[in-house]
């Protein structure tokens, strides 16, 4: 092999990438509170089969399941744009992210809630809560123990995803690389280092989602 | 009369759409197929062999997950021209895609031949199968007859995915349409019928493998 790797131009630029990693993970947990932020109503609509808001989430869910990842971001970044809504590399992806996470996760909710035997709502009734307090102390912390290990492989993959921030130019650790070696040729050396770094990150962010876990479900997971 | 730059989108670039349409839908089979021939294997050696194996090869396939598929792209094809033998963006496509889909669908086929009874092949041995009589007899239609609806899930991930081959210059339908959107500037018309065309390819199928798990769950 001819080809000579030189690392030392990497680690110059290790606070450039490590900056782009921050950015990787900010705008993948962005997008995942996002997305159960309207997750958690759609999916409720849908199962008390609202008459507005259940088609909206069926739809919603079907797109963000069935187009990929990058037609998203494309109709985020250009298709929005010409509509005169121009958004920033950084908001496109999140919006993109979000969308993408707001369909998973309504699916993932529905079975989380389906989960929940029927008595469980009607205990709570009994109890004289409304309806508003049985989702918030009865339905909803069971439900998130039962599907929190799906919301964590969804925020891993939210993580991934977020590298095609590349292809619009964003500055997050894939976008970073890119433009880092654009100005070195030294694509090998900052591509590899970009590889290992995601896989640290994915491994970290398990890691930390586990010692959450245990710390709030303690151990009834 | 101002000089126009930009050219309306119309009937003479159906072929050129075409061409897209077709080399994504031969890139993915091509990834499904060896993605599938190849975790069939990969499944099978991890339900059959012991721990170390097991750990090793566990190891190999979580990385090829943990690590974005465009990356993996970009990296796999700057290494071959680095080396001296740069590869066709088909070629470099495929092979990438294939690993990664072949490291999904190990999994899910690995799954499968767990939730074979272990009575069910040693019954085959004592009715006189041989061991290849067990894997083909046995093992396999028991094993692959649970998992087909998560095999159908990772297959429709690498047609979406096989979107990202642009990056190393495959020109498959999103690359065809961001050439089309610098030519003609109407990125929303383009780009809704690509997101169609996608769509219809796998909204269908992904209700098909809906259909047969509630079958099964029966």
């Amino acid at each position: 092999m001819d080809y000579e790797f030189h690392w030392s131009i990497v680690w110059r630029h290790m606070p450039e990438m490590l900056q782009g990693a921050f950015v990787t993970l900010h705008v993948s947990v962005l997008s995942m509170l996002i997305g159960i932020l309207i997750a958690t109503p759609l999916a409720i609509a849908k199962l008390n089969h609202n008459k507005f808001f259940s088609p909206i989430a069926t739809v919603w869910v079907e797109i963000a399941r069935n187009t990929p990842g990058l037609f998203q971001i494309y109709m985020a970044y250009f298709g929005l744009g010409a509509l005169g809504i121009h958004l920033s590399p950084y908001v496109a992806v999140l919006c993109a992210l979000a969308f993408v996470n707001t369909g998973y996760l309504t699916e993932t909710f529905r079975g989380g809630f389906q989960s929940i035997p029927k008595t469980q709502y009607s205990a709570a009734k009994s109890l004289g809560m409304s309806r508003f307090q049985s989702y918030r102390h009865i339905i909803l912390p069971q439900m998130f123990r039962r599907i929190y290990h799906p919301m964590t492989n969804q925020f891993i993959w939210a993580i991934l995803m977020s590298s095609l921030g590349i292809l619009v130019g964003m500055n997050e650790l894939s976008g970073e690389t890119q433009r880092l070696q654009s100005l070195s040729f030294r694509t090998l050396e900052f591509f590899i280092v970009a590889a290992v770094m995601y896989f640290i990150i994915t491994k970290l962010v398990l890691l930390s989602t586990a010692l959450i876990a245990r710390k709030l479900f303690k151990g009834e997971i | 009369m101002g000089l126009s730059l930009f050219t309306p989108l119309s009937w003479n670039d159906a072929g050129f759409i075409l061409t897209g349409i077709w080399n994504t839908v031969i890139i993915s089979l091509v990834a499904i197929l060896v993605g599938t021939l190849l975790g069939l294997i990969v499944g099978f050696i991890r339900s059959a062999s012991n721990q170390l194996v097991n750990a090793l090869l566990g190891s190999i396939l979580d990385v090829l997950r943990s690590v974005p598929l465009i990356i993996q792209l970009i990296l796999f094809s700057t290494y071959v021209g680095a080396i001296g033998h740069p590869l066709p963006p088909f070629a470099a496509g495929s092979i990438i895609l294939s690993l990664y889909a072949m490291a999904f669908m190990s999994e899910v086929f690995r799954g499968g031949f767990n939730s074979v009874p272990p009575s069910m092949p040693l019954a085959a041995r004592a009715l006189g199968m041989n061991a290849w009589q067990t894997i083909i007899y046995i093992r396999l239609p028991i094993g692959l007859r649970t998992v087909f609806p998560s095999w159908l899930g990772v297959a429709l991930s690498v047609i979406k995915d096989s979107a990202l081959v642009s990056v190393i210059g495959y020109m498959e339908l999103l690359r065809t349409s961001e050439q089309l959107i610098s030519r003609t500037q109407q990125p929303l018309e383009i780009l809704i019928g690509v997101g169609i065309f996608y769509f219809l390819i796998s909204y269908p199928l992904s209700l098909y493998g809906k259909h047969i798990e509630r079958k099964m769950a029966l």
